[in-house]
């Protein structure tokens, strides 16, 4: 039987998309700071959506006592070879304190000292109870006056016409319903994209990954689609992480002090170098040479900080909690062995995203980014989410009191109807030769063979690149041919869709930076020399279906506008 | 990395159907029905919504799983986390929400 589609058509004052840690943030700031209607159109559920889903073990943006902002940004350019937004950094980090102390208002646990200060940990942390991080902020953004959540809506599309966008649409994902939302202004807030590279456990466990296998890098996808510059998709991010349950380090190495240790007891961080990504190279060097497995090294902690290791972990990766104890051995007894993960593309950790001016609008009018889909930010974490939230909000807030976005209901129907009639053809559509499981499969084949993955020891040349480059096109003309029997199914049609769309600007990114800053996180065989010509920003826009890279001079000033 | 529905205890409120954050499982004639066991991420937010503590997390046995399956009970601010092993034996961990990480 033909599968019809209800078609829904809502008006908003702004359209927040993907309710997680950014989304939640900036629609509690517009309602704080205007009478504005915000709808929050979520794919799961906001409760425990995107990357709190499990807790968080610590905040990790923070300015400690006798820090600065700027100390932070110090950091953060330095840990990224220089290639960062300072501007995007410093308006971050003047809000890491004031967004944690409102967590804590919020009902968020954050440990403090007999004086009643918050507890560092080491330069830049401090530690909480990160177990019901999302429900607190969920809940929050859920009592929000004039802010509508609808659960359970995955957005596929931007409505843009003339580099201005006017709505999103999409579908429901347990009903036959499709959506089209129309908004003065839109924040896209849909984090990362994991599943991109064959994982670190490919079977059963494919999805016990680091970063939430439903990111699936939507934001990126329609934004690139909806011609919004892109940067640094080639400063990707390798987690380096506990081995099989991809449980966090830092509770361990920066909580008790762990040390990384080869099969030999030898402590190599010290040989590599200290940044994020020479960790992660250090790791897969030593391996290379035959001296492998790497550990962290637990086995000197006391017995008594083993019962908080255990508790610690169930507050944000139960996982590693039960392989300790499913092993019969607690931390004090044996070291952690770490791997590096396949690499993601997260604008959290590393300078992924959309290109934004300083108060996080994009190229696009009036669409804006927060959270781990903005790029320029390294290092933000969930504080920076938050604060990017923030700093978006108060922009719309103030450019729609201006009448800067107007509204205009009318415009692009006939588009969302045709994306709606896509969604009815790929449900009406009969199950062709390859399963859209088979599909993803072959695409993070290529990526980790071609492409920088796992079992390429994170390395590619320009020849790799290509081929790369031709077998994504190729699975993306099967892509177009996918079936869904349901709209669950639809849903990973649509993931599938987006994720082929960032590999294969991810590729483009890769191939024109012609150097090898960061190891792992970007090594080029071609080029392994870091090269003074590349203190630039990789950026890249689709152009009549094609991706134009463009080389930009690193931001100085304090305050960047587009130029458009 | 999955969970198991046990069919028997499950009351059919739904609460784990809302909130997992990939959507996997569904409700079928009254009961949880897990849809996807390998797009399970393992965040256990579906075990620490069941009221009646039905839903058991275990690892898969290509990431070390041995056996053994863990769940939680919430008192308040108290979540009592129960591992069994599989020689019938059980670890229980208490966890205060009110209280922070020591690391
Ligand atoms: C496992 C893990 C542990 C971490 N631990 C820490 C820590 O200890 N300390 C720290 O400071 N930081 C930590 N981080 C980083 C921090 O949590 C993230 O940087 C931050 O939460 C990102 O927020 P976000 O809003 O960008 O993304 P998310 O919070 O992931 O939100 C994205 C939302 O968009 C939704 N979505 C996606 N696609 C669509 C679509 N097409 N339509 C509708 N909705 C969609 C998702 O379901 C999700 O709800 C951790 C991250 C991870 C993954
Ligand atoms: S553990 Fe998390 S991902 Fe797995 S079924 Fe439960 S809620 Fe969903
Ligand atoms: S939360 Fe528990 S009782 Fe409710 S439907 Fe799910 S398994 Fe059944």
């Amino acid at each position: 039987m033909e599968q019809k589609l209800e078609r829904k058509k809502i008006d908003t004052d702004v359209l927040i998309i993907g309710g997680g840690t950014a989304g939640c943030y900036a629609a509690l700031n517009i309602s704080r700071n205007s009478n504005l209607s915000v709808l929050i159109a979520e794919k799961a559920n906001i409760k425990r959506s995107g990357c709190l889903a499990a807790g968080v073990n610590a905040i990790n943006a923070y300015i400690v006592e006798g820090r600065t902002p700027q100390d932070y940004v110090d950091y953060a350019t330095k840990d990224a070879g220089g290639i960062v937004r300072e501007d995007l950094l410093l308006s971050a980090a003047e809000h890491f304190n004031e967004t944690a102390e409102d967590m804590e208002r919020l009902g968020l646990v954050i440990l403090k000292d007999e004086n009643g200060k918050y507890v560092a940990r080491g330069n830049r942390n401090i530690k909480i109870n990160g177990e019901n991080f999302k429900p607190i902020l969920a809940k929050a953004a859920e009592e929000a006056e004039n802010v509508t959540v609808l659960n359970h809506i995955n957005i596929t599309d931007l409505l843009v016409l003339n580099n201005r966008v006017y709505g999103a649409v999409g579908f429901s994902v347990k009903e036959q319903i499709a959506y089209e939302i129309h908004a003065k202004a839109v924040l896209v807030a849909t984090g990362g994209a994991a599943g991109l590279y064959k994982p670190n456990n490919p079977g059963f466990s494919r999805h016990k990954m680091w970063y939430p296998p439903f990111n699936t890098g939507a934001g990126y996808a329609m934004g690139i689609l909806a011609g919004a510059e892109m940067t640094s998709f080639e400063m990707r991010f390798i987690a380096l992480r506990c081995k099989d349950t991809i449980a966090p380090t830092g509770t361990i190495a920066q909580g008790v002090g762990a040390k990384q240790v080869n099969a030999r007891g030898f402590v190599y961080e010290d040989k590599y170098g200290l940044t994020t990504s020479e960790r992660v190279y250090g790791t897969v060097r030593e391996n290379q040479l035959g001296n492998g497995p790497c550990y962290l090294k637990t086995s000197v902690i006391r017995k008594e900080q083993d019962e908080e290791l255990l508790k610690a972990y169930l507050n944000m990766a139960p996982s590693q909690t039960l392989k300790w104890i499913e092993s019969g051995k607690n931390p004090s007894e044996q070291d952690v062995e770490i791997q590096g993960t396949e690499p993601y593309i997260v604008g959290g950790h590393t300078a992924s995203g959309y290109w934004v001016n300083t108060n996080r609008e994009t190229t696009i009018h009036g669409l804006y980014a927060a959270g781990d889909v903005a790029g320029g930010c390294p290092q933000k974490y969930v504080t920076g989410a938050l604060a990017e939230g923030e700093i978006a909000a108060l922009d719309i807030v103030k450019k729609i009191s201006e009448n800067v976005f107007i509204d205009d209901a009318g415009i692009l129907q006939e588009k969302a109807s045709d994306i709606m009639d896509s969604y009815e053809t790929v449900l009406n559509a009969k199950a062709g030769l390859y399963s859209v499981e088979e599909l993803e499969e072959a695409m993070q084949k290529v990526m980790d063979e071609y492409a920088g993955g796992i079992s390429a020891n994170y390395q590619f040349n320009e020849k790799q690149l290509a081929l790369a480059e031709e077998k994504i096109e190729g699975l993306q003309k099967l892509a177009e041919e996918a079936s869904a029997g349901d709209m669950h199914e639809l849903l990973f049609v649509y993931e599938l869709r987006e994720r082929l769309v960032v590999c294969k600007s991810l590729i483009a990114h890769l191939l024109a930076r012609k150097e090898t800053r960061w190891h792992s996180f970007n090594e080029n065989l071609d080029y392994p020399d870091e090269d003074v010509a590349f203190e630039k920003y990789v950026n890249s826009r689709m152009e009549d279906g094609k991706i134009k890279i463009i080389l930009r001079d690193l931001v100085k000033e304090a305050d960047y506008e587009h130029q458009n | 990395m999955s969970i198991r529905i046990n069919e028997t205890h499950c009351i059919g409120c739904g609460r784990c159907t809302e909130v997992c954050p990939g959507t996997l499982i569904e409700l079928k004639e009254k009961k949880a029905v897990m849809r996807y066991p390998k797009d399970c991420w393992g965040c256990v937010s579906c075990v620490k919504e069941c009221p009646v503590g039905a839903i058991d997390f275990f690892l898969g046995a290509d990431i070390g799983g041995m056996g053994s399956t863990m769940h939680v009970e919430s008192e308040g601010d108290i979540l009592h986390w129960k591992i069994r092993k599989p020689d019938g034996t059980d670890k229980i961990i208490d966890v205060n929400r009110k209280d922070s990480n020591r690391y």
